[in-house]
């Protein structure tokens, strides 16, 4: 009959576009989501692995880098930056280190967790090495200084003069399937 | 044609019809409208006054949690799928609906998932207690263990409201009588193909967003979790995004009641139809572009606060339209005050005052302060209770002649309108003052300051338990021993279709179509 047929066209589109709108929420969301955070700089994400390139050293200029620590709630580490800041010259690679101190009587796997403000920097501050790359494996009352390496890009714009880089520990020891001694 | 309803048990388990699967529809929505509306009353009980006397607080989290579970997805909005399952094939001329069968699954997948939901409280750990809108990581990390019956619950509600939704489309754009253009089509059914088009497209995110709770607990993603790259802050974005226009889809078939029902007591026409059609349509855009507005106090920069900000005031532009228009009607008009009429005029001005109070959480600076206090609480009670629950009860003492070919009680009926209508007020209206006062809500326990108000709430709160039981009463008794009527028309002032056929409705109606002029 005419009326079944259209009936079943329709039913097939309306599902085809249940269908699309459920991938949308899961395929499209999530990515447009880091998207519009990285286009925004919202997010205050900083990149992966940063291959140095030469650049002058802009010594006319000094930049202050601070750094937070913190730990997501019921993290039981010891977790502070050495250094709370540092001035550098914008190009110049600097190395500063993280004391982190798994206080608790059983092996644990962290992860670190950077932000960085002010929103649209994280472009500019680039991370060589960094102990964040990985996750953190610690033994029973194991104590250990991250190392992190990093590079402000000369390009900074003029009118940032002071960054602020946090990291917030998260414990995943649950998550990681295999025990702390392979992983070190 | 001839043949009536089958017998026994079978009729409802295997029926196609669209009268019989309207009234399943509705007494499950009313059993779960009791069901929720015994959660809202612990909830009630144990806020009576300050300290912990009743439950536990993890107890209470799991009330308040699936009192809005319940009433959101079991009460309101099967409610008004059974109103369209009954009314739109009698108003539009139709047989039946477009895909019968289906019809049948889309309802009775429902009381599975909401036996699964509720069967959660009795597992260990609890049920659900995140709250209704489940924001991840409470959701996730730290969910009870039942988390994946809820979320399979989800899953089959959805689906459920995605077959009716599709359903309604195709009756609408398939089955209309010759002559039935979309522009003589009633309000109710005007709303309800939009409100179908907004769960067709929102109720698959929402699947998508419990799905990716699934898959963070069970699988290893890390979709909303912060320490493996994901963000938190994007299940809220997601969950809105599925949110808002989820609290159109609630409200919209509520305005199509009483957009059916207000002309009817007024004997006029209703004002300003076709602006009425495009009121709605500009609602239901525009729900899809201001989510974020759940969301000022999370972090969003100026531009965005602005913007959702602006943009949702601009809602009030459409209904203020709808809400003039329905003034503009009853203005001159010979009205009659039946108690269908009464919870109508109820609607239309508790309804403006829920709009109002959203008018101010809506601008972001002060929802700073607002935000999940007790005045946002009692804000979307004005505009889910006074609106979608009192035009539902309209609805019903509405129909329900037509119906059954029985009149209810009217001083019965009027006396449970005051009686909702007061109770109403008295559980809602010191909902602000505490808000306003900063009490947050979701907390099982309360500062002393906050104690007077809270008692007043809950003296109300039992008033309108009390007036459900009685809108049940009359129910049954008009079904039992209500007066007959046959006048296919019922109400004097009554135009449309579904008037045209025999009071009551029989089994089959329009089996050959009416032609519309």
């Amino acid at each position: 009959m005419e009326a079944n047929r259209s009936n079943r066209t329709l039913l097939g589109q309306l599902l085809l576009l249940a269908a699309g709108m459920f991938a949308f929420a899961i395929f499209v969301m999530p990515p447009l989501y880091d998207l519009f955070c990285e286009i925004t700089g919202l997010g205050g994400k900083t990149k992966g692995v940063y291959e140095a390139v030469e650049v002058k050293i802009d010594t006319s200029r000094e930049v202050e880098v601070q750094f937070l620590a913190s730990n997501n709630e019921s993290m039981p580490w010891v977790f502070q930056p050495t250094e709370h800041h540092v001035v550098v010259h914008p190009g110049e690679a600097r190395k500063v280190t993280f004391f982190a101190h798994n206080t608790t009587g059983r092996d644990m796997v962290a992860q670190a967790i950077p932000s960085m403000v002010p929103n649209n920097t994280a472009d500019y501050f680039h991370k060589t090495e960094c102990f964040c790359f990985n996750n953190q494996p610690l033994a029973a009352g194991e104590k250990a200084e991250l190392d992190l390496i990093f590079i402000v890009d000369p390009d900074l714009p003029a009118s940032v003069n002071s960054l602020t880089l946090s990291y917030t520990l998260f414990d995943i020891t649950d998550s990681v399937s295999s025990p702390v001694a392979q992983l070190q | 044609m001839a043949h009536g309803p089958a017998k026994g048990i079978g009729r409802w388990l295997f029926t196609t019809n669209h009268k019989d699967i309207g009234t399943l529809y509705l007494w499950f929505s009313f059993a779960m409208f009791l069901l929720g509306g015994f959660f809202a009353m612990v909830i009630r009980a144990e806020l009576f006054q300050p300290g912990m006397q009743l439950v536990k607080p993890e107890f209470f989290n799991q009330m308040t949690t699936m009192h809005g579970l319940v009433m959101v997805f079991g009460a309101i909005m099967p409610a008004f799928v059974g109103l369209a399952n009954w009314m739109i094939p009698m108003m539009i001329g139709a047989p039946d609906m477009a895909l019968p069968r289906m019809n049948n699954l889309s309802f009775w997948i429902l009381p599975f998932a909401f036996a699964i939901l509720t069967s959660t409280l009795f597992m260990d750990g609890g049920g659900p207690n995140f709250g209704w809108t489940f924001y991840a990581p409470l959701s996730t990390t730290y969910a009870p263990d039942s988390v994946n019956y809820f979320i399979f619950a989800m899953h089959i509600m959805g689906a459920s409201s995605i077959m009716g939704s599709i359903n309604i489309i195709a009756t609408v754009m398939n089955m209309r009588a010759p002559g039935m253009t979309y522009m003589k089509m009633p309000l109710f059914v005007w709303t309800w193909v939009i409100t179908a088009f907004l769960l067709v497209a929102v109720m698959p995110v929402l699947a998508g967003a419990v799905t990716m709770m699934l898959m963070d607990i069970n699988f290893g993603t890390s979709f909303f979790n912060a320490a493996g790259g994901g963000d938190p802050v994007l299940f809220q974005h997601v969950f809105w995004f599925f949110g808002h226009p989820e609290v159109y889809i609630i409200i919209l078939p509520a305005f199509g009641v009483v957009s059916q029902i207000i002309p009817t007591f007024s004997r006029k026409p209703l004002f300003g139809y076709s602006s009425m059609v495009y009121a709605t349509a500009a609602i239901a855009f525009l729900s899809f572009i201001v989510w974020a507005h759940h969301m000022f106090t999370v972090g969003m920069p100026i531009a965005g606060e602005l913007y959702f900000m602006y943009a949702t005031m601009l809602i009030a532009v459409p209904t203020g339209v709808k809400v003039f228009n329905w003034i503009t009607t009853m203005y001159k008009g010979s009205l009659t005050f039946e108690t269908p009429m009464l919870f109508s005029i109820a609607f239309v001005i508790l309804f403006t005052f829920g709009g109002f109070t959203g008018l101010m959480l809506s601008i972001a600076a002060a929802d700073m302060q607002y935000h999940d206090t007790y005045f946002v609480v009692a804000h979307f009670h004005y505009v889910m209770v006074a609106g979608a629950v009192f035009s539902g009860t309209a609805a019903i003492y509405y129909w329900l002649p037509k119906w059954c070919g029985k009149m209810y009680n009217e001083t019965m009926g009027q006396v449970q309108f005051w009686v909702a209508f007061v109770g109403f007020n008295i559980a809602f209206m010191p909902q602000h003052f505490l808000g306003l006062a900063g009490m947050p809500r979701r907390y099982a326990d309360y500062g002393l300051q906050f104690a007077d108000w809270n008692m007043v709430s809950s003296v109300g709160a039992f008033i309108y338990g009390g007036a459900q039981l009685m809108l049940l009463f009359n129910v049954v008794m008009t079904i039992r021993n209500g007066k007959p009527v046959s006048d296919p028309k019922v109400w004097e002032g009554a135009e449309g279709l579904e008037w045209t056929v025999p009071t009551p409705a029989p089994y089959h109606t329009f089996a050959t179509p009416p032609t519309v002029k």
